[in-house]
């Protein structure tokens, strides 16, 4: 094996190796998002947040347009405080709301960004004052119990013995 | 009362030559580092070696890659089916293979394919004297043949992982999407969204990096250190390969341990 070859040989390899991991950071990883582009930060106030994580996307009619920078806990008022990085090229006007969302039955939370009407955008550092706090499995179980077990169920023969229970 | 203390001195022998053996390993450790110098001045030296840890070492690297990711989408697939959820098969094929599989099948290979063949190599230099003849002409032997050897191991690690992970998602896209047929457009689609730059890919080029070091440190003092006659190169070269196994297994528990503590 002469020195040529040898030479050409390793350049392949170093080649390929560079290729391999291009094409994981590009193909297969997420560096091409929100991270690398300019953003700006707004905060918001959640009476609760379920699972929601950091670094969760945040969406706009399910399009990506930011991811949630930090989670803090506001002992002001009792509630969580979400930090959120958004693309520099999406402005918001100022009353648009948030919501904590789930994606699918088992999915993922995500945070849905609604658009408001107003003329003045949302700039660094605003808070979006209109929220909407993650769904709970068990309030809304217990939500759903408690609505039924008021309403009159209508059509069972058993209806006057139900409402004597329930009083 | 002699034959009562005699298992306690040999406990003491075996820790004192234990801690005297691992002083050694770090100084020579330390003077690897601190004679680089030729192994990058004379870049030659580094090549040569890269040809024969690096390039020979593609074969083995990429066939196992690709039948490790073939295998992860087989069996990835069957247990996703039961959820409903093979969209995410190709999540999981990724995840697994950057975070954990690639940098770790990948040193393990390495180390039995390219660190048994420097420990050999070197010890028979050592058995041969040939190192011994280099000191005699004023030639360094750390600098000449240890150094390059050294930086030879941690460049083509991070890459032959790289290479690695690489096949391993052609290999489950190969199963998952071409012969199962998982929609193609969910499978890279849940990748990119679900694999991160940072957290996933840097974090396993770190990994890769720290087990090249480990690998090529081990298998250099090992040869190094042999003693110089063939039964002692035969242990030595074993050594190399169990001891690194199980640095790399360790090191990789305490690297994970580090890095994905916050993920969850």
């Amino acid at each position: 094996m002469n020195r040529a070859w040898l030479d050409i040989w390793v350049g392949l390899f170093v080649v390929a190796g560079i290729g391999a991991l291009m094409f994981l950071a590009l193909k297969v990883g997420s560096m091409n998002t929100v991270s690398s582009s300019e953003s700006y930060e707004i905060t918001a106030n959640f009476d609760n947040i379920g699972g929601l994580k950091a670094r969760a996307p945040v969406k706009s009619a399910g399009v990506v347009v930011g991811r949630v920078a930090a989670i803090g806990f506001d002992d002001k008022t009792f509630e969580a405080r979400v930090t959120m990085s958004l693309d520099k090229r999406y402005a918001f006007p100022k009353d648009s709301s948030a919501a904590i969302l789930t994606s699918g039955l088992l999915g993922e939370q995500y945070i849905g960004l609604e658009a408001g009407a107003d003329e003045v955008k949302l700039s660094n550092g605003d808070q979006v004052k209109l929220t909407q706090s993650a769904v709970v499995l068990e309030n809304l179980i217990g939500q759903f119990l408690y609505s039924k077990a008021e309403q009159p169920t209508s059509g069972l023969p058993s209806e006057g013995n139900l409402n004597e229970q329930a009083q | 009362m002699t034959s009562l203390l005699q298992p306690l001195a040999r406990l003491g022998r075996r820790t004192v030559e234990g801690v005297s053996r691992l002083g050694y390993a770090a100084r020579f450790f330390l003077a690897i580092l601190l004679r680089s110098g030729t192994a990058f001045g004379r870049f030659g030296l580094t090549i040569r070696e890269l040809y024969f840890s690096g390039v020979l070492s593609l074969i083995i690297i990429l066939v196992s890659g690709l039948f490790v990711g073939m295998v992860l989408g087989l069996q990835g697939y069957e247990t996703l089916q039961t959820y409903g959820s093979e969209e995410v098969l190709g999540v999981l094929v990724a995840l697994s293979l950057v975070r954990e599989l690639g940098p770790v099948v990948a040193a393990l290979l390495f180390a039995s394919r390219a660190g048994s063949a420097i420990t050999a190599e070197i010890g028979l230099m050592k058995a041969t004297e040939q190192l011994a003849a280099m000191e005699m002409m004023a030639v360094d032997p750390i600098a000449r043949v240890v150094a390059p050897r050294f930086w030879a191991g941690v460049i083509s690690m991070p890459l032959l992982a790289g290479l690695f992970s690489a096949m391993g998602i052609f290999g489950g896209y190969l199963v998952g999407v071409v012969l199962i047929g998982v929609d193609e457009g969910s499978f890279w689609s849940q990748m990119q969204a679900n694999v991160d730059f940072e957290e996933d890919i840097l974090n396993g080029f770190i990994k890769s990096l720290v087990f090249g070091v480990a690998v090529t440190a081990i298998a250099l003092f090992e040869g190094y250190d042999a003693p110089p006659t063939a039964e002692g190169v035969s242990g030595a070269t074993t050594r190399t390969v169990v001891t690194s196994s199980l640095a790399i297994l360790a090191l990789d528990f305490v690297l994970t341990a580090f890095m994905f503590r916050g993920v969850s």
